[in-house]
């Protein structure tokens, strides 16, 4: 039989010595540590995880919610912090960690500070300025995408456009979207995007992670390739509330990678809508014009029969109508005028009838002899005889011969 | 006007056809000139709607000797 050396562990026990001994150590079970922190992370059931950084080293830690609930804050990624607690082996994981019961803010990491002052920069170059951001096409037809190719993201992105603008062309240029040379590769796919003539715009997209993740977004080379860009370029990096350098100096900027592709692309619904409401239009305009031309035609056809040789005749026939009626009314009125004095004269005429005056008792007498009226009495032969005319007849008579005058 | 319908985008088709209603619209246009415009717009308008209705999204990737 074999002997075993005496230095073999089973991984359980090994682990289990481990743990004795670094939990066992006063100093690691009553501990302040500082670092930067990273990966937080808050769950619903009320614990905190995080790591703590100093540079590439981490510390992994954890704060219970008993705790949790108690800090005066909530530490966000970057925040230069100092935690205490104990130091604990998670034997399951097969590392050590820091089970925190107080964090403290000591300003913000050195990350965040040297980024801000990286935007200052950048800033004061003027490469975020309002009058370099440039409109995005509206009819996009083809759209470089720098990401991943296997990423979730460009298949978000890939998602929309097929819903909303499958007329697009897709151009992928792939790039590595996190790690130390990803700035780099961003570069140059946008570079090889650039360098061709057919493409409209740029999408620059990532999906969400930690900061660390999406830290090449920072990177003053993305951010300087990205202002300097010739094509219109939208980011759309991580989530809603991520905001990366690129995005400043990005012609826009979109929360997320499925907001960028949609903010990119008019809906092919509405396209559709207008190009119904167009053809509607253009039936409306075109029998509008007909409508128009046939008012047009009868408005001629009447002023032409106005004119027409036959229209002034009757006019003229119109006139001399008129012309008549006129005649007839002045006629009629000077009739009227001459019978009303006529009426007058025939009354005045009538006062003066010698009947009229015979019947208010005189008599004429005539002569018989000579015919003539006796109308005085130095006329007339003694014993001549006379007629004597009445209002109603007359009656011979004798003048008297006896008499003596 | 002797562009091949084929070869139009949907945003050069529309465009086109926008200016037809457009032009349509002023009444100013002999009659001839009228109909033929709005033959125009027809087509334009179906080739609008046929670019929509078969429109495939196109997915290519630059290569890698690529400047």
């Amino acid at each position: 039989m074999m002997e075993l050396p005496n230095n073999v562990f089973t991984v359980a026990t090994l682990t289990a010595v481990i743990q004795d001994v670094i939990e066992s150590e006063d100093l690691f079970s009553d501990v302040w540590v500082e670092g930067e922190i990273s990966n937080f992370k808050s769950y619903s059931s009320g614990h905190w995880y995080f790591t703590l950084k100093e540079g590439s080293i981490q510390l992994k830690g954890v704060m219970w919610r008993s705790f949790a609930g108690r800090q005066e804050y909530t530490p966000r990624d970057g925040e230069h912090v100092r935690a205490h607690g104990a130091i604990k082996v998670y034997p399951d994981g097969g590392t050590y960690q820091i089970q925190a019961d107080r964090l403290r803010l000591l300003g913000v990491g050195d990350l965040f500070r040297r980024l801000e002052e990286t935007k200052a920069r950048l800033r004061a170059e003027g490469l975020f300025d309002d009058e370099r951001k440039r409109p995005l096409p509206f009819f996009p037809r083809c759209i470089g995408v720098v990401t991943s190719a296997e990423s979730a993201a460009f298949q978000d992105v890939l998602n929309v456009l097929h819903r909303r603008y499958p007329l697009a062309h897709v151009v992928l240029s792939p790039t590595l979207v996190q790690g130390e040379s990803a700035p780099e590769s961003i570069v140059r796919a946008v570079g090889k995007l650039n360098a061709r003539d057919d493409i409209d715009v740029i999408l620059v997209c990532r999906g969400g992670g930690s900061i660390e993740d999406l830290w090449a977004f920072n990177d003053e080379r993305v951010v300087r390739c990205v202002a300097a860009s010739r094509l219109p370029v939208i980011s759309g990096v991580g989530h809603e509330t991520d905001f990366m350098l690129i995005d400043f100096a990005a012609d826009v900027r979109a929360p997320t990678p499925s907001a960028a592709a949609e903010m990119l692309t008019p809906d092919i619904a509405d396209l559709q809508a207008a190009a119904r409401s167009a053809a509607a239009l253009l039936e409306a305009a075109f029998l509008d014009d007909l409508r128009r031309r046939g008012e047009q035609l009868a408005m001629l056809a009447h002023r032409l029969e106005r004119a027409s040789p036959a229209s002034l005749l009757a006019y003229d026939r119109q006139r001399v109508d008129g012309l008549t009626e006129r005649l007839g009314n002045a006629l009629r009125a000077a009739l009227a005028l001459r019978r009303e004095r006529l009426n007058a004269r025939a009354a005045a005429l009538d006062s003066a009838n010698p009947s009229a005056i015979l019947a208010r008792g005189y008599a004429l007498v005539h002569d018989d002899a000579t015919g003539a009226r006796i109308t005085s009495a130095q006329q007339g032969q003694h014993g001549a005889r006379v007629t004597l005319t009445f209002h109603d007849g007359a009656r011979p008579a004798r003048l008297d011969p006896e008499e003596t005058a | 006007m002797s562009d091949s319908m084929n070869d139009l985008r949907f945003e050069e088709a529309y465009g086109e056809l926008e200016t037809i209603v457009r032009r349509l619209e002023t009444g100013e246009l002999a009659l001839e000139e009228s109909v033929a415009l709005y033959e125009r717009g027809r087509q334009l308008a179906t080739h609008c709607q046929h670019l929509l209705d078969g429109a495939e999204l196109r997915v290519t990737q630059v290569t890698a000797n690529e400047a």
